[in-house]
């Protein structure tokens, strides 16, 4: 009898929460939606001159993205967590640190990825020029991934309480901020025609440091919890 | 591990279980403290706790090879086997949403024994199980302990497991 190695633990839970995000497509779809809403609903709220929407396109679409992203977070473990499967996967005998590394893949996967290869639309819809799109998609996709790692720990730390949410988005979104701002500034940059390389290398470092620190911290939180 | 409700028998399990840190005293296996390498610990058991531990939004097989497959390398055989010996083959391919308690606790005990694990930690495994189901478990608990393997269970009533006379603990309420 083979024991399974760490890498084929997780590859098996990345493509158990995919498959369970296939059939749940509505809640994986919700946060794509709310991104187009917020980020279209601006022009009819503010002008639809473009000039005017450029000049705001880079906070609309990383606040639009951060809350968007904060949708998804709260289900991330609450399900594994009501039906036992998290128990499970706790006494599994499996780092669980990798574990919950895969599940945040996964999760970025169904719900920040789609975000990433929409967000050119809805950037050209609010005025944002086609030499710029290229920084948006990067410049999200670093940053739904940063939001997808600390946004565990927070889902993590919330899993016991009933009414999680409020408190996710309290303990998420200050921790989110250093990102909101490179994240927006590479996007101004890149339309005012200059180079968005600093911000976005900083976001890239950012990302790595969350992908690195987040999986013991929600490793902790989850045990913590399931106590 | 017997007791009426309340008597404590799920928190000890799960003290062992190492998922409830012990307010006192530690748990030790072979005299090292199972603490100290947890991750080996829980691989050396398989736990049944009062929830049956399965998605109700994947099938009976999925949720096998998935759960399982985190432990060792199960093939599709391995899990049609389990479910036939527990009368659920047909429920192979159906979600588990649509199973009923009986059969989802047939589901779960099926995971136990393909687990590979020497030792059971099983929390009331008869809640819900008619009585061909409970045959079937303690069938499977007693084939477990020919084999050499150790089952640690709370229940109600001492389990009549075939061939074996289980020690007993008793728990004061």
């Amino acid at each position: 009898m083979s024991r399974t190695t760490t890498l084929s633990a997780a590859l098996l839970v990345y493509r158990r929460d995919l498959l369970l995000a296939q059939r749940h497509w509505g809640q994986v779809a919700q946060p794509l939606v709310f991104f187009v809403m917020v980020a279209t609903l601006f022009p009819l709220a503010l002008s639809p001159e473009l000039s005017e929407l450029r000049r705001i396109a880079s906070g609309v679409l990383w606040v639009a993205a951060l809350l968007a992203s904060l949708l998804g977070l709260e289900l991330l473990f609450r399900s594994d967590h009501a039906d036992g499967t998290l128990e499970q996967m706790l006494l599994s005998g499996q780092p669980l640190s990798v574990l919950a590394l895969a599940k945040g893949f996964a999760h970025w996967t169904a719900c920040g990825l789609p975000l990433v290869l929409f967000s050119p639309f809805v950037a050209g819809a609010i005025g944002v020029p086609l030499d710029s799109l290229g920084t948006v998609m990067v410049s999200l996709a670093l940053g739904t991934g940063i939001l997808s790692a600390i946004g565990a720990i927070g889902s993590a730390l919330t899993l016991g309480l009933r009414r999680g949410s409020l408190l996710l988005g309290l303990l998420v979104l200050p921790l989110a901020m250093p990102a909101l701002i490179f994240g927006a500034r590479a996007i101004d940059l890149s339309i005012q025609g200059d180079s968005a390389r600093g911000p976005l290398l900083l976001l890239a470092a950012m990302l790595v440091l969350a992908v690195t620190l987040a999986p013991p911290a929600i490793a902790a939180a989850l045990r913590i919890s399931a106590e | 591990m017997l007791g009426p409700n309340g008597s404590g028998k799920t928190t000890l399990l799960r003290v062992i279980a190492g998922l409830l840190l012990p307010e006192a005293g530690q748990v030790a296996c072979n005299g090292r403290d199972t603490r100290a390498d947890r991750d080996a610990w829980s691989a050396a058991f398989s736990y049944l706790a009062h929830s049956d531990g399965l998605k109700p939004e994947l099938t009976a097989g999925e949720n096998l090879a998935f759960e399982v497959g985190l432990r060792r390398r199960v093939s599709q055989a391995e899990v049609d086997g389990a479910l036939g010996d527990l009368g659920i083959a047909h429920a192979r391919n159906q979600l588990v949403a649509t199973l009923s308690a009986g059969q989802r606790r047939r589901v779960a005990f099926a995971r136990i024994m393909l687990s590979g694990a020497p030792l059971w930690i099983l929390d009331e495994p008869y809640t819900n199980l008619d009585r061909d189901g409970s045959v079937f478990a303690s069938a499977i608990i007693g084939r477990h302990l020919d084999a050499g393997g150790t089952a640690l269970i709370a229940a109600h009533q001492p389990p009549a497991i075939p061939g074996h006379r289980p020690r007993n603990l008793e728990l004061a309420a």
